[in-house]
């Protein structure tokens, strides 16, 4: 809502600066956005007249002019404007002025011939981007008069960005009630003396649909004269409001939505057919509207019919087959109220949002129509003449919205505010809002004024007491909690120390968009349902990722086209699948390598990362929570299929994934270089086992190698397995420390070295019983994986 | 001295100072006090002598051999300070090169002023839930007292999945679902991600949010006046000014926007708070009655306030970042700079 400060200030004008009245209006709930000059800094410029013109001795375009400023002596003033004539009423600035942009006016030669001053249009005062010519003034304008004052110009363009439910604050009155509130001043809306009937000529108006429309009302206005022209100081206040100036009978309309917040509809009498008919839809009816669009109503939209067809959408937009125009000579003015509830939602399903929709579904005072009916057509009248006839006004009761007393309990104002208010300061503030009190045991009962659509309940009540005393003014308690022993879960690992572990080991932590590209979902993850969205940004974050290296991947590249060779990027967030129909959203944590397993440093000729490098640091991760994670090969389409696994939780649950991304894909995604990912279910990651004490041996542990030939399929997995099913307890570690194809080494066929540590709790183990259980161990791996003892 | 003996000094003496390094040193003493030393052979021969002669013989040649051992002793230990220099002399280094190994990164910003938030409620015993990101209509709208078509919807730009689905425009969701499932006294923080279906300069269509709300009897507006300032000021680690200014929203009521003083200009007035001196941080207000009627909380009994902030608004104040959309572009220069 954009308002001049001199309109509200003719309405209710406190004793406060600008700066102070617009600080009470935030402070109240109104939060003003902005405060402009109604015009840009000039002066020295009156209102003056041409007296005589004649052309210019030695330019074609120039003309000598005589212009009457208020002094004693007309001026001579050189003027190249094609409009410039005899009697003509324009600003002159005079010599000394100071236009907008620090342009001083001095006297002149234009062509040999000296010039006192310069005529001026619209634009070289600041009052529009766009001038054609002089600005032109009405005939009446006083000679003299510095320009400022005659418009008014000393004003501000002030900016309220309203909540949804101060509706009442969407007009000028609305403000100004406000105002006087806060200043304590008395507010009551100027009266408006109803027109008396010239003719008796009415239209018919039926309204079948009552509870989308509980009153309205409308009146004939006869033989209005199309060349009349809106007054200046309408079309200022408009401008300033932010309105363009459409005409008189638009502009009273809309004056009256702004002074009053009523909107109203003019429709040219003489293109309805028979009477007005304020039904719902047939659903595919057609309707033109003023913004030559053509809608397709469906059949819960309110219009305004004529008997032949739809006219209007109802509280929204007018139609353009019954617009008022340059020729229009009789006019049907409506004033209606339409309740919120028709209105909601219906200037959005067309695409619309008008002046008259945002105050409709926010809520119009129902108790309105009459007086702003009254104000339109005292407005019409003024300036385009005509004849009113009498009202019509279709009204269910009923239907009307009901302001229902709301107790306000002093106790509970008491205990929410925490502050003490006298009784007289309570029911002042609610009176001065338009509310009638009536003191009541408990306190009060408060029935709220019909243009306050968000007072029914006593929360709302004591609001509006604390927003006139003032948030700042009411007490803070000092912190106060019930206060309790902080619980410290050991079974699970906390997400941040994963994540502060992942940073430590250099890993920077990326946030991406949970939604993302279709065709990189798609090729990342093609056998995941994803879940699109149905109103996307944009195509590239249209569906909901499945997997968090859609983003990872699209940030690494981001860095890779800035010149970093190395990245090591981590996120945690949900993916989000279908299964089954059902939405999965799923917590997970996921990371990617690429470059040198460390920045560029001295002493190092660099190496670049590789699946063991990565995978270690999953090790170190699930060391964390002291359970062991099993990694298989398996086939994953977004990774190379000989180099990726996946995680396995000791009871076989899928924790996640560890690869290198398919060569197809780093070429398709535009990589150089190779990149490695992992995926993690963080719910299976994060869960920690509780440390169970086990008894120290005090008997020395000894170590024994083996070096093993296999096939190249056998896998050190494999190998590892078949030791530990053997489920010797003298075993307490084993280490792979070599593995070794070539020389002295059949083709096909690799040499796994393994050391292994025994250890009993009971005695020093001897060699002989070292060998008995390494030959277990033997057979048990060449039953298992065909393993050979290396020669 | 015979001639043969002090011949035998100065060769050993001479073979002394000729050694070079320890292990020349050692072949020295060997060859002139090992078993078969030049010196143990001069004693070997004594046994030739008389007794008489015997002794005085060995006196000199013990002389000798002890002038030998001195004169090696010393020579043993000028090598060995000479090793030692050398060593030390050779592995002497740069120490103002830098160290090798892994790097560290660092947390997201966001991520970073999440945990500073969850740190200082956490504190006052405020638990942390998280909700899911993709809600029912109901949770996020219709629970929330904001009804279809209400003028507020549209004030979310909510993005759908289908005409009851959405993504979160708030986390405010979360306090329905908790209070669904538990009884006062609820003290809850809520952090995550919010979608809203708008892009410029000022606004990414995904942000992250941090919803609180604390229910219990006899919960005033003061208290969250004093919760809201405490938590501001234990943020920006300053007694900061702050201000309430009524406002709406259809899940609280009362209803505030909490403004602090510009961190920017200290409140006089710069292009971040548009020259106001004030800053809009988070909104807040009572827990609406409509929303303990969907929750089925006893709202005569109850009382509570709830209050939600931007955390990319409050990470641009601490930080001074300029730029909203930086967060999630995750390009290193930026991201390398919050360790």
């Amino acid at each position: 809502m954009q308002l001049s400060e001199a309109w509200l200030r003719e309405l209710v004008n406190p004793p406060i600066s600008t700066a102070e009245l617009v600080g009470q209006l935030t402070m109240a709930g109104l939060e003003v956005d902005s405060v402009t000059p109604a015009a840009a800094d000039f002066s020295g410029v009156v209102v003056s007249e041409v007296m005589a013109m004649e052309p210019h001795p030695d330019a074609d375009r120039l003309r000598v002019c005589r212009v009457e400023v208020g002094e004693a002596e007309p001026l001579q003033i050189v003027c190249g404007a094609a409009n410039v004539r005899v009697g003509l009423k324009i600003p002159a600035a005079l010599i000394g002025a100071v236009l907008p942009g620090d342009f001083k006016i001095k006297k002149s030669k234009l062509r040999g011939v000296e010039s006192f001053g310069m005529l001026c249009s619209e634009k070289e005062l600041g009052l529009a981007k766009d001038a054609e010519g002089l600005m032109e003034l009405p005939a009446d304008a006083p000679v003299g008069t510095d320009i400022r004052d005659y418009l008014s110009l000393n004003d501000n363009m002030i900016e309220v960005d309203l909540t949804p439910n101060r509706a009442d604050c969407l007009s000028v009155e609305g403000i100004a009630r406000e105002v006087a509130v806060l200043n304590r001043l008395d507010f009551k809306p100027e009266h408006v003396m109803p027109a008396s009937a010239v003719h008796q000529e009415t239209l018919a108006v039926a309204v079948s649909a009552a509870e989308y429309c509980p009153r309205y009302t409308g009146r004939l206005i006869k033989n209005v004269n199309p060349d009349a022209e809106t007054p200046l100081w309408m079309q200022e206040r408009l401008r300033r409001s932010g309105l363009r100036s459409l005409g008189p009978l638009v502009d009273v309309t809309n004056y009256v939505l702004l002074e009053m917040g009523q909107p109203l509809h003019a429709f040219d009498a003489d293109k309805l057919t028979g009477g007005i008919r304020v039904r719902l839809a047939d659903a595919g009816e057609k309707l033109s509207l003023l913004n030559d669009q053509e809608i397709v109503l469906d059949n819960e939209t309110l219009v305004i019919a004529d008997d032949s067809r739809a006219l209007a959408l109802a509280g929204v937009m007018g139609g353009s087959e019954s617009a008022v125009g340059d020729t229009t000579n009789n006019i049907f003015l409506e004033c209606a109220f339409f309740s919120p509830d028709t209105i909601m939602g219906k200037a959005r399903r067309y695409g619309l949002h008008t002046d008259s929709s945002h105050r409709f579904e926010r809520g119009v005072d129902p108790y309105l129509q009459s007086r702003a009916l009254e104000r339109a057509t005292q407005l019409i009248l003024s300036i385009v003449g005509g004849s009113a006839g009498p009202v019509t006004e279709v009204k269910t009761e009923t239907a009307l919205p009901k302001r229902l007393p709301v107790l306000l309990r002093k106790q509970q104002v008491l205990d929410i505010l925490c502050v003490e208010l006298e009784d007289e300061v309570v029911s002042g503030i609610l009176e001065r809002l338009g509310m009638s009190v009536e003191t009541a045991e408990e306190g009060w009962q408060v029935t709220p004024p019909g243009f306050r659509f968000d007072i029914a309940i006593e929360a709302d009540l004591i609001e509006e007491v604390a927003r006139i005393v003032g948030y700042n003014n009411l007490p803070q308690s000092e912190l106060f909690m019930r206060s309790e022993l902080s619980k410290a879960p050991e079974a699970m690992l906390e997400l941040d120390r994963a994540k502060d572990f992942l940073v430590d080991r250099g890993y920077q932590e990326a946030i991406t968009y949970s939604f993302v590209d279709e065709a990189i979902q798609k090729i990342i993850a093609p056998d995941d349902e994803f879940i699109p969205l149905q109103n996307p940004i944009s195509s590239e974050l249209a569906v909901m990722r499945t997997t968090l290296w859609c983003g990872l991947l699209r940030a690494a590249l981001h860095n890779i086209n800035r010149q970093h060779t190395r990245v090591r990027l981590f996120e945690t967030g949900l993916r989000f699948v279908r299964r089954g129909g059902a939405i999965h959203q799923q917590k997970m944590l996921a990371g990617l390598a690429i470059g040198d397993v460390y920045a560029e440093q001295w002493g190092d000729n660099g190496r670049a990362i590789d699946f063991f490098d990565v995978k270690a640091d999953l090790e170190a991760l699930f060391a964390l929570t002291g359970i062991t994670m099993r990694f298989e090969a398996a086939i994953h389409p977004a990774l190379h299929p000989g180099q990726s696994a996946q995680i396995l939780s000791v009871s076989g649950e899928n924790v996640g994934w560890l690869g290198m991304l398919h060569p197809l894909l780093e070429k398709q995604l535009d990589f150089d270089s190779r990149v490695f990912l992992f995926e993690l279910d963080q719910d299976l990651l994060l869960n920690k086992a509780i440390p169970a004490f086990k008894p120290l041996s005090k008997f020395p542990s000894v170590r024994r190698d083996m070096a093993l030939i296999v096939d190249e399929k056998v896998t050190a997995g494999q190998i590892v397995d078949a030791i530990k099913s053997c489920n010797e307890p003298m075993i307490q570690d084993i280490m792979i420390f070599d593995v070794y194809r070539g020389a002295g080494v059949e083709a096909g066929c690799k040499s796994i070295a393994l050391g292994l540590v025994f250890q009993d709790f009971s005695q020093t183990l001897t060699d002989s019983q070292i060998d008995a259980i390494f030959s277990k161990l033997l057979a048990a791996l060449a039953d298992k994986t065909n393993a050979k003892l290396r020669d | 001295m015979s001639a043969t003996l002090e011949d035998l000094l100065a060769q050993a003496l001479q073979e002394l100072a000729n050694s070079q390094d320890l292990n020349q040193l050692d072949q020295v003493r060997v060859h002139y006090l090992g078993k078969k030393g030049l010196f143990t052979l001069q004693m070997k021969e004594l046994g030739r002598l008389d007794p008489q002669q015997r002794r005085e013989a060995g006196q000199v040649i013990n002389q000798a051999k002890n002038q030998f051992q001195e004169a090696l002793e010393a020579k043993k230990q000028a090598l060995e300070a000479a090793a030692l220099q050398q060593r030390l002399a050779s592995e002497s280094i740069d120490v103002t090169l830098p160290g090798r190994g892994q790097q560290v990164a660092g947390l997201h910003p966001v991520s970073r002023t999440l945990r500073r938030i969850a740190k200082i409620f956490a504190g006052v015993g405020f638990d942390v839930v998280e909700g899911p990101e993709i809600e029912d209509d109901y949770h996020n709208f219709g629970a929330l007292n904001i009804p279809d078509h209400h003028p507020a919807r549209a004030m979310h730009d909510t993005f759908y999945f289908d005409a009851h689905t959405v993504l979160r425009t708030h986390t405010s969701p979360v306090q329905i679902r908790v209070m669904e499932t538990q009884r006062p006294p609820l003290k809850v923080i809520a952090p995550g991600r919010v979608y809203r279906c708008d892009s410029d300069i000022t606004h990414t269509p995904m942000f992250h949010q941090v919803e609180g709300f604390l229910v219990d009897s006899g919960v005033s507006f003061a208290d969250l006046k004093g919760v809201v300032y405490e938590f501001l000021s234990a943020f920006f680690e300053k007694d900061i000014q702050v201000r309430f200014r009524p406002s709406y929203f259809p899940f609280t009521e009362p209803s505030a926007e909490v403004d602090i003083e510009c961190v920017m200009c200290g409140g006089k007035g710069c292009r971040v708070c548009g020259h106001t001196g004030w800053l809009e941080v988070m909104g807040c207000g009572m827990i609406h009655p409509e929303v303990f009627k969907s929750v089925g909380i006893n709202g005569e009994l109850y009382s509570g306030f709830a209050f939600g902030m931007g955390v990319e608004r409050l990470a641009m104040l601490r930080y001074g970042i300029n730029d909203l959309r930086l967060f999630f572009e995750n390009d290193l220069k930026f991201l390398q700079q919050f360790r």
